[in-house]
């Protein structure tokens, strides 16, 4: 019983240190990690609730699953756009995060 | 539950959450790169300890795997220069304060949402489970994701197509020169692509009844792909015939959907006679096309000695 509630916790931590990461990140490849784990943290809260009743309930499962595969599209998207704005103009931050150390 | 198993579980929260902090904080983000691949790892085993080894797998090979070479290869282009980031991010000063508080008000809602589920909530695993007999499978997970869920399925697969197009317009830059695959890595891919193929293959036909499905076997088939073209590197343009394969799985998909509803059923509700036939070509059809598509998200649309759009 105290499985789920661990790693639901765990997920939470993640989600909110991920989050403020994202926040205040300048590099655009550190704000595309977070975000990453940001989700991670979702997935781990809905997994670790879905493991509560025996059997495991498996629609959070299936929505985590659509959740990675839209993850891996989204970071590939926004790679490709840190990719882009780098090559254009040599700074992998975003304009208003250049001034700043 | 052993004592042995609890401290596993309490080792592994703890080590994922100190992960993402380090991983948040190293000013080289190649290394803060290698602890997302370990972190995505250690995930994988997370899912399996929560007994949700369909999750396992896909994050094994999607989220820990193909992110992870999508991550390595941008930073490769970003250059020595552009891998560092002495800025520290989680370090709290008076600006960052109110965003802070916001961060550990939602921390806090959540955690005590998390604490106060009744102790006897089963969420919808009991209507799931009473509907089996009807979704053609017996795998609730892959039921879920292409049977009671397929809308979303359908959907998710138009994201992917989405992302690809969108890879495709950004990429157009010239590709750096690459370099000769080492023998080492050319006889890798020798050994492990048939191996991978097979996988790949037994991943999507045992989803009807056991962990794997189209996502995990597509993401294998993909890995192979990415393998492939480390050690060969090659062209994958917006071909008319690389189009057409990846609008395959999502057009199969859409055309039985359609033809239930000419048949007088509703959309995507598959008879419970003909479900698992209908689960199994779709999902034959989504992993080919799943596959070429996390493919070409990492391939991109960069060409050899190709030059830049004049703006």
């Amino acid at each position: 019983m105290t499985t789920p509630i661990v790693y639901a916790s765990a997920g939470v931590a993640m989600l909110c240190i991920a989050l403020f990461g994202f926040l205040t990140a300048r590099h655009v490849l550190r704000r595309i990690l977070a975000l990453n784990i940001v989700g991670s943290g979702v997935f781990m809260m809905l997994v670790a609730l879905a493991a509560r009743p025996d059997p495991p309930d498996p629609i959070p499962h299936a929505l985590v699953m659509t959740g990675i595969v839209v993850g891996v599209c989204v970071t590939a998207l926004a790679l490709a756009l840190l990719r882009r704005m780098f090559a254009d103009e040599g700074s992998a931050r975003l304009p208003e995060d250049r001034e700043f150390g | 539950m052993t004592a042995d198993a609890a401290a596993l579980d309490i080792l592994l929260a703890v080590l994922l959450v100190f992960l993402v902090w380090r991983l948040l904080t190293l000013s080289d983000l190649f290394k803060a790169t290698i602890l997302f691949i370990v972190f995505g790892l250690l995930l994988s085993l997370a899912w399996v300890r929560l007994r949700a080894p369909d999750v396992a797998l896909a994050e094994a090979a999607i989220g820990s795997g193909v992110t992870g070479a999508l991550v390595l290869d941008a930073l490769r282009r970003l250059g020595a220069h552009g891998a560092v980031d002495e800025a520290r991010p989680l370090r709290l000063n008076l600006a960052r304060l109110s965003g802070g508080l916001l961060v550990a008000c939602l921390g806090a809602i959540l955690l005590w949402s998390v604490l106060s589920l009744p102790a006897g909530w089963r969420g919808l695993s009991a209507e799931a489970m009473a509907a089996m007999p009807h979704s053609g499978v017996t795998n609730p997970v892959t039921a879920s994701l292409l049977n009671f869920r397929s809308h979303d399925t359908l959907l998710e697969i138009a994201v992917l197509m989405l992302a690809v197009l969108g890879v495709w317009t950004l990429d157009a830059e010239p590709k750096p020169s690459a370099e000769p695959a080492g023998p080492i890595l050319d006889l890798l891919v020798r050994i492990l692509l048939p191996l991978m193929v097979v996988v790949a293959g037994y991943l999507l036909w045992a989803g009807g009844h056991a962990p794997g499905g189209a996502f995990q076997g597509a993401a294998v088939l993909a890995a192979g792909g990415i393998l492939l073209h480390l050690a060969r590197p090659f062209y994958l343009g917006n071909h008319v015939i690389i189009r057409l394969v990846i609008g395959f799985g999502f057009a199969v998909f859409l055309a039985i959907g359609v033809m239930l509803v000419v048949g007088g059923g509703r959309f995507l509700e598959f008879p419970s006679r003909h479900a698992g036939t209908l689960i199994l070509v779709v999902e034959a059809a989504a992993t080919i096309s799943i596959a070429l598509i996390l493919l070409a998200l990492f391939v991109g649309n960069v060409r050899e000695g190709a030059g830049r759009d004049a703006p």
